[in-house]
């Protein structure tokens, strides 16, 4: 299974519990989605792909290469601002923080090709800031990069994945202020099976499990909300 | 989408600031791996060996690192500037003088590994000072060597990647180099785009080293061939 980067942590954990139930055995690979994409568009041998987002499981459908039919909004993924444990910032007052002379360089994934830098510019122009802001911006390449800028001291602050600041091991390492829901557009993430799944009926199968309530309650355990319609 | 003309100044920018640098400092390393006696050379050779091996995205993390307020030399900085020295300009070149150092380094040492001793014994029986003898009889007998290490570490920095994305965070005019451009361009489907860049940085880089060997060619001819 091909899986974007915010993920890491909550299906290694679903698929730990699908393979005791099952007994088929899961292999995941982690990346930025765009790039996943481009990489099954050329052929990569996966069965299943969990987006960030649901653009571009539609994308692949369209060409062809997914299966329209197994297209599913499996969570809905959160933004956080992430400012590093020693931060003499007071977080509580949000995205004002920002302006704080000691942000020199604020992190987010890249908006041209990863859901979560476009939620951070859609945040930074609803509050009115990303005009004064933007020259102060970093672009990681995924939104995994833009967490490891703030990690390493070297930006400030940054927008990451509310997946990323409460993944066991990065809780010690910073503290997060939930980005408001309104100043974004709902982070949708869509899981398709793949038109060329060599595994299709463990793929189905695994796809049924993403919708049992045993899978959501691991979903929001790290930090994602699913509304099952 | 067109070709990003301020990616293509700035990646050319680096790659000469870059090739500029390595000649300045990678010469007086080369010039102790060739000549130096001590036993242990080996291990300086290997550590200047080692950007070859490493992946760039792992130099480019401990770059990333090292330039942060968590290493003494990221904290000496910030003293000094008040920022960090990643996502600038001059971040970019100390992470690219590292990945670049063995291309510049090994043409360099091995072109005055092979100089004839005696030349040298002979300039110095005749009073002539060890460094006047460097650039009287080594460099120009080790002109070619040198001339491939400048140009070996040009191209090298041009088509950096890795570091790049670690420690450059993308900005416009700043850290976006040619192939970061590229890399978006092909994330973002805009194959267009990215193949007339990829092109021209394909076309650029082959004339930039033709011309550099050709120059080579008849540094060759007209200096003397041991």
């Amino acid at each position: 299974m091909a899986a974007a980067a915010d993920l890491s942590s909550a299906l290694k954990e679903i698929s730990g519990a699908f393979e005791k139930k099952t007994g088929v055995a899961v292999k995941l690979s982690f990346g930025a989605s765009g790039a996943l994409t481009q990489q099954i568009q050329n052929g990569a041998p996966f069965d299943v792909f969990f987006s960030a987002d649901m653009d571009y499981p539609k994308h692949l459908i369209d060409l062809g290469d997914a299966d329209s039919a197994s297209l599913y909004q499996y969570a809905v993924g959160k933004l956080v601002l992430w400012v590093p444990a020693d931060s003499p910032v007071k977080l509580d007052e949000g995205m004002k923080i920002l302006l704080d002379p000691s942000v020199k360089k604020i992190a987010i994934a890249n908006p041209q090709h990863a859901p979560y830098g476009r939620a951070a510019v859609a945040a930074l122009k609803h509050y009115g800031m990303y005009d004064q802001l933007a020259p102060r911006l970093v672009l990681g390449e995924n939104v995994s990069q833009a967490a490891q800028f703030v990690e390493s001291g070297n930006a400030q602050a940054g927008f990451v994945a509310l997946a990323h600041a409460i993944a066991p091991g990065m809780q010690a390492k910073g503290k997060f202020w939930e980005v408001p829901a309104d100043a974004y557009a709902p982070l949708a993430q869509g899981v398709v099976v793949l038109s060329k799944a060599a595994h299709k009926k463990e793929a189905m199968e695994f796809l049924e499990f993403i919708k049992s309530n045993q899978a959501a309650s691991i979903f929001k355990k790290y930090g994602f909300s699913v509304d099952h319609k | 989408m067109a070709i990003d003309w301020q990616t293509f100044r700035l990646t050319l920018q680096l790659a000469l600031v870059v090739s500029a640098a390595l000649l300045v400092l990678g010469v007086p390393i080369a010039y102790w791996i060739a000549v130096s006696p001590r036993r242990w050379k080996f291990l300086v050779e290997a550590i200047v060996a080692l950007p070859i091996v490493l992946p760039p995205t792992v130099l480019g993390f401990y770059v990333l690192v090292a330039l942060g307020p968590h290493s003494p030399l990221g904290r000496w900085w910030i003293s000094l500037t008040g920022h960090t020295l990643a996502f600038t300009f001059t971040g970019l070149v100390l992470g690219s003088i590292l990945y670049s150092l063995p291309f510049a380094v090994q043409p360099f040492a091995s072109s005055f590994a092979s100089v004839d001793r005696r030349l040298i014994a002979a300039s110095a029986t005749l009073g002539v000072s060890p460094l006047q003898t460097f650039f009287r009889v080594i460099v120009p007998l080790s002109l070619p060597g040198l001339v491939t290490g400048v140009a070996l570490s040009f191209a090298h920095t041009m088509g950096e990647f890795g570091v790049v994305l670690m420690v450059g965070g993308n900005i416009p005019g700043v850290t976006r180099t040619v192939s970061i451009d590229i890399y978006d361009r092909v994330q973002a489907s805009d194959y267009a785009g990215a193949n007339q860049t990829a092109l021209l940085l394909l076309a650029l880089s082959f004339i930039l080293l033709a011309i550099v060997y050709g120059i080579n060619r008849r540094a060759w001819m007209i200096g003397p061939v041991k």
